[in-house]
């Protein structure tokens, strides 16, 4: 579905994306994790368009990016969940879901209604506050509007920058569990996050970047006992 | 103040207050869409009164409005083109600097093609001297023209922008750029939209007012001052505070000359730009929480 040769990125004259290989298959769950300033929102933006290029090459759905504008991204079915939520703030949540579904609304026969109750579905939350504006709602709801927005393009790879950052820890764990629940309705998930444990719990396979390279890839099982992972990202100390 | 006099202060003070609420509901509109000031929206009121004067010599005056209104806004997205649309996230600062150099050029062009003289539109009802008495005024029917159809103008504006998908698009792109690009939102389409858009209002605004305030070549200057100062005053952004803002400044104009001389009233209008951005910079309706979150 996707696939990453030796992409390299960053703003300006910096480089943030060293040599950068990597590739998701249909219906995985694949995690990146990393810390801070490791490049994961840097190589998720490249994805989406919205950086260019610099060298290397990435393939999503059979098609070579490189020229292609970052919403024609979203109509070829490839939706990002920005890191900070991202909502429409001064839009209410109804509307910002609607224009979700932006790239949908164009085709023939998109019953915008029917849509709406699909990821009403889902998060029945944002039913209940479809006309409130989307600035007021608290930290997990928007994040549950904007995975909710991302799906109403029907993509069929959904990115997703850090979903549980500055949330309480059982509402993170419900946005794992609909994560989870997505790649069950046939979604291939690309997630980024700085909260490996959980992350690494969901995914299929992980990959470990560092200063703008890959250190590690592999089962999400095995990166669990590594022990590199687990002193540098799970805060175990297995020396002892 | 006698009652007649009231009234006809009153009825000036709207007729200006509702030309400067749509100049600034022109520099809103661009300003949601590109968080810039663009202060080549006043040549636009004058480019749309001059077009439709000029046109107006060989066809009759609505279809010649009508084309004016159109040929500004293909000017407007034109401008938007050449001189906007290509630069690569381009600074607040060095956006502002170009709209300022437009108007200049613009003025330039027309001073070239229209030269110095002071033209307008003839009277759409009657002629100079003809009047409607209301409330004890005595009022030239092209007031009623101006106000009727600014009115008109703010009402599908809010409808466009309230109810109608591109208008949602388009408010999509002023509350957060980047969220409406991962939409599949082409913003840059949006802000040369919002371009043809503010030329449009500014060129229809610019041609029914043409024949009680007259159109020269440099009348897009002093209306940009006001209109950027009904803007500030409203809360920049924020379309229906302007026009509350600028019937507010309108008014206020119209009843100082009955204090003050008449050649005060620009000076009225600028001082209180002036204390409007010492004292209150988010505007009488703006938030503190939006305006700390605006980059200029």
């Amino acid at each position: 579905m996707l696939k990453i040769r030796n992409l390299e990125a960053g703003y300006g004259k910096l480089r943030v994306l060293k040599r950068i290989s990597m590739h998701v298959a249909a219906g995985e769950i694949v995690t990146i994790i990393g810390a801070n300033g490791a490049g994961k929102t840097t190589l998720l933006y490249t994805i989406a368009g919205m950086i260019k290029i610099m060298a290397g090459d990435i393939n999503l759905f059979d098609n070579t990016l490189g020229k292609i504008k970052a919403e024609q991204i979203v109509a070829q079915g490839c939706s990002l969940v920005p890191e900070g939520r991202q909502v429409f703030s001064t839009i209410s949540v109804q509307e910002n879901l609607i224009l979700g579904g932006y790239v949908q609304s164009k085709k023939k026969g998109y019953d915008k209604k029917q849509e709406l109750d699909k990821i009403f579905d889902i998060f029945p939350v944002l039913k209940e506050r479809q006309d409130q504006l989307a600035g007021t709602l608290s930290g997990g709801e928007q994040q549950m509007l904007a995975m909710g927005r991302a799906l109403m393009a029907k993509p069929k790879l959904i990115m997703m920058d850090e979903p549980s950052t500055g949330l309480a820890p059982l509402i993170v764990k419900d946005i794992f569990q609909i994560i989870h629940r997505l790649r069950k309705g046939g979604n291939t998930v690309l997630l980024v996050e700085q909260n490996a444990r959980a992350a690494l719990a969901i995914a299929d396979r992980g990959y470990v970047l560092e200063t703008g390279k890959i250190i590690l890839q592999g089962p999400a099982d095995d990166l669990l006992d590594n022990c590199d992972v687990q002193r540098a990202y799970l805060g175990r100390d297995v020396g002892k | 103040m006698t009652a007649e006099l009231f009234s006809q202060y009153l009825f000036a003070g709207i007729t200006y207050g509702i030309i400067y609420a749509i100049v600034a509901i022109g520099f809103n509109i661009i300003y949601n869409t590109t968080g810039i000031i663009n202060f080549a929206q006043g040549e636009f009121v004058m480019l749309g009164g001059m077009i439709a004067i000029s046109l107006n010599t060989i066809i009759p005056l609505v279809p010649a409005i009508a084309l004016a209104v159109v040929i500004t806004m293909i000017i407007g997205a034109l401008i938007e083109i050449i001189f906007i649309r290509w630069l690569d996230n381009p600074s607040v600062l060095r956006m502002i600097i170009i709209t300022i150099g437009l108007s200049i050029l613009i003025r330039e062009v027309a001073l070239h093609i229209w030269g110095e003289g002071v033209r307008s539109l003839p009277y759409f009802n009657g002629n100079e001297i003809s009047s409607i008495k209301i409330l004890e005024a005595q009022i030239s029917p092209q007031v009623l023209w101006v106000i009727g159809i600014c009115g008109i103008m703010v009402t599908l504006l809010s409808i466009f922008f309230r109810f109608t998908s591109l208008g949602l698009d388009m408010r999509a792109c002023s509350a957060n750029r980047l969220a409406a690009t991962l939409c599949g939102i082409n913003a840059r389409n949006m802000v040369t939209f919002s371009f043809m858009l503010s030329a449009g209002i500014g060129a229809l605004a610019g041609c029914v007012m043409s024949p009680i305030t007259y159109t020269q070549y440099d009348c897009g200057t002093g209306l940009a001052i006001k209109g950027f100062t009904v803007a500030v005053l409203g809360g920049l952004g924020n379309s229906m505070a302007a026009v509350a803002a600028g019937l507010l400044l309108g008014i206020i104009e119209a009843f100082s000359i009955g204090v003050v001389p008449l050649a005060f009233q620009d000076a009225i209008s600028i001082s209180i730009l002036l204390i409007i951005l010492f004292v209150r910079p988010n505007g009488l309706f703006g938030c503190n929480e939006t305006a700390n979150l605006k980059e200029f």
